[in-house]
């Protein structure tokens, strides 16, 4: 019975789809057909989630009867389930939000016709991403995601958005032909593309042929991911498309990439040993991206590098090979999709009320519109990592599973045969860690100072060195300022903010919840005998 | 695992060349270059079967250790369509970012003044002609009156 449920979370949305544009014209029946079909799913995911916590292993459903190595398998187990889940979810609230910027604006940034269907495709193709148990189709997951995301972020042919999304769409497309060379590589050396099948027949192939495939699949994933020195492309692109849009692929799309490698690290290559590598590129972005950060007028610039900059916390978190240090990556993912994606919902909200995003020009934002200030404070004060807040839990989750592998204490157990890199690099990078957040709180207390506090009659002739010293956003279309924040807007913001804060009243549960999950790969094979039940042939 | 050494070459000159292209300034050029890389790694991608067999439909007495492997097929079939409609929206991409270079953003406005010079062109003409015919209509009903005046 629930294995019918796991095709339907991908066919779902893409019927959804369909549906959507044959209903041309008709606005609200359209807007209900998405609406419905994201909840939907969000339900399917739940129910799955909830199935596959109590069966402690996860389903696997060999599509139209084809046995497994043979046909496509979709594989659902803990981490996918949560993915799908915290997506699904995410997806949802934006959807509300566009809804209402549409609504309140007669639908100007997101014409219904095209923005509707089109976000449906890259539900489906995220989703597809999050259960596919074949490497194949995992590719064809990415594509049907990349496709509708290349029209999302060039929606309305701006000039500033075609420049934009040119940058955006080739590298993607490298991108794309690195995983396709890769996959056809990996079929030459073992002769499947089933992800469970390859776990085995992997290992049996030699170190060197082992090192090129594995490393081929980390830089096709890496610049999906946003991953030092992969994502020079992401701070360029995301933020010129409409709000909603860059609030979406902000908070899943590279996450789509971060979940890659990690079935990358446990299932396909849990023998090779790259810790060192992981720690150093974690240590990096983490330190560059925040940089970058530092000298951004705009606010969607800075939340872009800031963006880049935390994808580095769960690079470490992956190289530490270690069960706590993926329970606490698991959990961070959560944490950042949900974080992320409501503070771009704000900006959006800020540039709607204030007609601007630069420090520059905003000013006396809290006496104009204090629900705004709440809206804008929680999440920033939770990505800055502040506790309670589960920014905070996420990171000292990973400092501690960090000093237990520099420690070398006997708690910590290690995945497969790889060992944790050298104790110096561990908490040279979890130093690194430590000052991105402080320099990530700093860089979002000057946004909330300059623009929240500074009264608006000084915005006038204002000069300090904090505003001489930062970079305005390359010269784009002016917004005008509405000072009004459509009710729907607001209440979808609102409800992303109180999943916000969620995270951090439930960190007990759902840190439990990440622990099981990492739990599941420990060993790849769990993973096979999810799809193998008799093992493998 | 045999494979076809031409195939093989083909491959290369197509990874080459379109790496080359793909690094020139000029948007169809990428493309063009995106479209080389993309046809070689199907092919590479082909060769990965091994060595070539039967068309592999398995029935009656038919030996399956002489088929070719299907399942590269499937991919490249897979790939070409993912590629078709990339290079769809590529070319409307590319066709958006000339328009934009060279009309601007007023290439997507009707400017006023221009359809109101045209409009008042278009209603001098109807004028012209219309006098055009009263006249003519004037000459003939004048031409008539002379003949009655003389009947």
């Amino acid at each position: 019975m629930t294995d019918a449920l796991v095709p339907l979370m991908v066919l779902l949305p893409l019927l959804g789809a369909a549906v959507a544009l044959m209903l041309g014209r008709r606005l609200r029946t359209q807007m209900a057909v998405s609406t419905l079909v994201l909840a939907a799913v969000a339900v399917i995911a739940a129910v799955l989630l909830a199935q596959v916590d109590a069966s402690g292993s996860g389903i696997s459903v060999a599509v139209g009867a084809w046995p497994p190595p043979f046909g496509i398998v979709l594989v659902v187990d803990r981490l996918s389930a949560i993915m799908i889940i915290i997506s699904a979810l995410m997806l949802l609230g934006v959807l509300v939000y566009a809804v209402g910027q549409g609504i309140a604006d007669q639908h100007r940034e997101t014409p219904v016709s095209i923005f509707h269907p089109t976000y449906l495709i890259l539900s489906a193709g995220v989703f597809n991403a999050f259960i596919a148990g074949d490497l194949f189709n995992l590719y064809v997951g990415f594509e049907i995601l990349l496709s509708a995301s290349y029209v999302l972020l060039t929606l309305g042919g701006t000039g500033e958005r075609i420049r934009a999304g040119v940058t955006y769409i080739i590298v993607s497309l490298v991108s794309s032909l690195f995983f396709l060379s890769a996959i056809a590589l990996v079929y030459g050396a073992t002769g499947t593309a089933n992800i469970a099948q390859l776990s085995v027949r992997l290992a049996e192939l030699p170190q060197d042929v082992q090192l090129i495939l594995h490393l081929l699949l980390l830089i096709a994933f890496g610049i999906k991911a946003a991953v030092f020195p992969l994502s020079f492309w992401l701070p360029d692109s995301y933020p010129t498309a409409p709000a909603p849009v860059t609030a979406v692929f902000a908070g899943l799309l590279t996450k789509v990439g971060v979940y890659a490698i990690i079935r990358t690290e446990t299932v396909l290559f849990p023998e090779s040993d790259l810790s060192t590598l992981f720690l150093v590129i974690g240590g990096l972005t983490l330190a560059i991206g925040i940089l970058g950060a530092l000298t951004q007028a705009d606010i969607k610039r800075l939340l872009s590098f800031t963006l880049v900059s935390h994808i580095g916390y769960m690079i470490f978190g992956i190289g530490l090979a270690s069960i706590v240090g993926l329970a606490a990556t698991i959990y961070y993912v959560i944490h950042h999709i949900t974080v992320q994606t409501t503070l771009f919902l704000t900006t959006g909200l800020i540039e709607r009320f204030g007609g601007s995003t630069s420090i520059t020009r905003l000013g006396g934002l809290r006496r104009a519109s204090p629900m705004l200030a709440v809206l804008f404070f929680v999440p920033a004060m939770n990505l800055g990592g502040i506790p309670p807040f589960s920014g905070f839990l996420g990171k000292v989750g990973l400092f501690v599973a960090g000093a237990d592998a520099a420690g070398g204490t006997t708690s910590t157990e290690t995945l497969g045969t790889s060992s944790p890199g050298p104790a110096w690099l561990i908490w040279t990078v979890v130093a690194i860690g430590a000052a991105t957040s402080l320099v990530t709180l700093y860089a979002l207390a000057r946004f909330w100072n300059l623009a929240f506090w500074r009264p608006k009659s000084e915005l006038e002739g204002y000069r300090s060195r904090i505003i001489d010293s930062v970079q305005e956003a390359p010269a784009g279309a002016t917004v005008v300022a509405t000072r009004t924040t459509p009710v729907l807007m607001l209440a979808a913001t609102a409800a992303l903010v109180t999943l916000t804060i969620a995270l951090t009243v439930f960190a007990g549960p759902l840190f439990e919840l990440s622990g099981r999950a990492a739990e599941n790969l420990r060993d790849a094979s769990v993973y096979v005998s999810i799809v193998f039940p008799g093992g493998v042939r | 695992m045999t494979a076809s050494l031409t195939l093989v070459i083909v491959a290369a000159v197509l990874f080459g060349t379109g790496i080359t292209v793909m690094l020139e300034r000029s948007l169809t050029r990428v493309l063009i270059g995106f479209l080389l890389v993309g046809n070689g790694v199907n092919l590479f991608m082909f060769t990965m079967a091994g060595a070539p067999g039967l068309a592999p439909i398995l029935g009656e007495g038919v030996d399956p250790d002489a088929i070719s492997d299907p399942l590269p097929q499937a991919f490249v079939l897979t790939a070409i369509v993912i590629n078709l409609g990339i290079t769809a929206f590529m070319l409307a991409l590319i066709y958006r970012s000339w328009w934009l270079a060279q009309l601007g953003e007023r290439g997507d406005l009707i400017v006023d003044e221009d359809e109101m010079a045209e409009d008042a062109e278009e209603t001098a003409d109807l004028y012209r002609s219309s006098e055009e015919d009263d006249r003519a209509v004037q000459a003939v009903l004048e031409a008539s009156d002379e003949d009655g005046g003389r009947g």
